[in-house]
């Protein structure tokens, strides 16, 4: 099967006042109709750039492109008329992001905005609200006949996700991307939505690249993961064998840095990343 | 859910609703402006109301307030009351279509300035810094000059000065908003630039906005009053608050319902605009809110 998504060699490169910055250096990633990714890595390590990368979504100015292509479908995403890039976004590739209650715009219903994007890529829709309350029915939503209509300062944190879900699955993309889609919520709504992404990607034949920090979270969800550093790619692979049997002392430390039910650990591991420094170079 | 779904706009009426002095100011603002609506629609249909504010009685002139002229008559025995409604329709339809103007290119130039920032931010922000340099009422009267006193200009060119405070509120707005997450997930979407600038963006900076078009009104009245007192204002026979009082000043040691009453009139107007618009300004502020 041919891939749906291929990044070759890419690096972007942030101008600032303080100088330069290379927040992603030279990676390479590739993902196959309806399979999973996981990026995982700390804050500030190129993850949540590369996925906005992938539909131009960077600010250019500062962000740029310094090398490498991205390609969907076999189309150069780095090459695309703004309307090719407007119908490629949330038609083909949809976000979801992490803080579910800033993502909703406060002066619209959850209707308004989600007829908003099938309006937006699926013109042919005839009757809106009842797809409307299909979407919301399918990410579990009860009551979406009425529900449809609140303001989402009237739905809890983890209803607001489910919206967002909806919407981005609305415009039925073949891949979706989720930026760290449970960070915002608590512990039992996180396992809620993570389940609920699991069965929407089966559901569906949606290929998944999930964004996060929490490596415990990924597993079960996701076929691969790249581990990223700084910028770059540092180990990418099969999820249980990554996960068994790492090889980088970064996705060693992460792993480690896990706390486990019943360990004796006086201390949660920490990363050291002054001897990290001198391991990756 | 016990309460019933409530718009972001339904919030800032609800609240405005409770303030009092914000609901007389609005009350007063509403007589003036079917006071001023009656007598326009009269006025078209050739119904003096509760005279013709132009008809000239030398045997009635400079009358005090009385039964048949209830704020008495000018120089030219003409009714007070006529001429301060056909005062109040003029100075409401200034007030508001200057506003109309002045926020149309307030909030077109301040959304660009604020969306796309960097050099369009810039280039902008300096023509309003100068266009602010000008001292605002020298400029409105040298435009009249050289355009000729007449309604129509005198709103374009109150527009077309005052639009600049309403830019750069705009413009502050939407350096905030265009950061967003709701802006990042529209574009996410796939959402044009000028959707996402007057669908996404613009309502959620719908209440600052609209409390500075309210406060616009009353400055409005105050520089077209100004200027029909100095003469270049709407031109006479027609009745203007400025110019019964210009033309009422010469009489005003024995006449002094001529300028008490549009002076009043002038006064209060504006004050019940700013009342209300400041009503409406605490009403907006979420963090204001009170149990």
């Amino acid at each position: 099967m041919a891939n749906l998504l291929e990044i070759r060699n890419l690096s972007i490169r942030f101008r600032t006042e303080h100088g330069n910055v290379d927040a992603v250096k030279n990676i390479s990633l590739s993902l196959k109709e309806g399979a999973s990714l996981a990026v995982v890595g700390e804050s500030g390590s190129g993850k949540s750039v590369t996925a906005l990368a992938l539909t131009r979504l960077l600010p250019v100015p500062p962000a740029e492109f310094t090398s490498g292509d991205i390609l969907f479908q076999d189309e150069n995403v780095l090459a695309m008329k703004p309307d090719r890039l407007r119908a490629i976004r949330g038609g083909e590739i949809a976000y979801i992001f992490q803080e579910p209650s800033s993502s909703l715009n406060p002066v619209y219903s959850i209707r308004n905005q989600i007829s908003e994007a099938i309006r937006l890529h699926r013109p042919d829709v005839k009757d809106v609200d009842a797809e409307i309350v299909r979407w919301l029915t399918t990410v579990g939503i009860v009551n979406p006949e009425k529900r449809m209509h609140d303001y989402p300062h009237q739905l809890s944190g983890g209803m607001q996700q489910r919206a967002m879900i909806a919407m981005a699955l609305s415009c039925q993309p073949s891949l979706l991307v989720a930026d760290e889609p449970t960070t915002a919520l608590d512990v039992t709504i996180q396992a809620q939505i993570l389940a609920e992404l699991k069965r929407l990607r089966a559901e569906f034949n949606m290929a998944l690249i999930l964004i996060t920090h929490n490596i415990a979270i990924i597993q079960g969800l996701c076929d691969r993961i790249a581990v990223m550093f700084r910028g770059e790619i540092v180990e990418y692979g099969d999820t249980t064998s990554v996960l068994k049997n790492p090889q980088h002392p970064y996705t060693k430390a992460l792993i480690a840095c896990i706390p486990r039910l019943g360990s004796r650990e006086k201390r949660l591991k920490t990363i050291d990343y002054s001897w990290l420094e001198k391991t990756n170079t | 859910m016990n309460t019933p779904a409530q718009t972001p706009l339904g919030r800032i009426l609800s609240r405005f609703r409770r303030d009092r002095f914000g609901m007389i100011a609005l009350a007063g603002i509403v007589v003036l402006f079917v006071l001023a609506l009656v007598f326009a629609i009269l006025s078209f249909a050739r119904v003096p109301f509760p005279m013709d504010p132009n008809a000239t009685d030398l045997e009635r002139k400079l009358l005090a307030p009385n039964p048949v002229n209830w704020l008495g008559t000018d120089n030219l025995g003409r009714d007070l009351f006529s001429r301060m409604l056909h005062g109040s329709y003029i100075s409401l339809t200034v007030g508001f279509v200057a506003v109309a103007v002045s926020l149309l290119i307030g909030v077109i130039v301040g959304a660009v300035s604020g969306y796309y920032g960097r050099w369009v931010d810039n280039v902008i922000m300096r023509v309003v810094d100068a266009i602010m340099c000008f001292p605002t009422f020298f400029l409105i009267l040298t435009a009249v000059a050289l355009l000729g006193p007449s309604m129509l200009n005198i709103i374009v060119v109150i527009g077309l000065v005052s639009w600049t405070g309403t830019a750069r509120l705009v413009r502050a707005e939407f350096l905030t908003l265009r950061e967003t997450e709701y802006v990042r997930a529209a574009r996410s979407l796939g959402q044009r630039t000028p959707a996402i600038i007057f669908r996404h963006i613009l309502p959620n900076a719908f209440a600052p906005i609209f409390v500075t078009a309210v406060l616009g009104v009353p400055a409005a009245i105050l520089t077209e009053a100004g200027l029909s007192f100095l003469g270049f204002g709407v031109q006479p026979p027609q009745a203007t608050w400025g110019n019964i009082i210009a033309d009422g000043k010469t009489y005003m040691l024995d006449a002094w319902w001529l300028i008490v009453f549009p002076g009043l009139a002038i006064f209060l107007a504006a004050l019940a605009f700013y009342l209300t618009g400041d009503a409406l300004r605490q009403a907006a502020e979420t963090r204001a809110e009170r149990k």
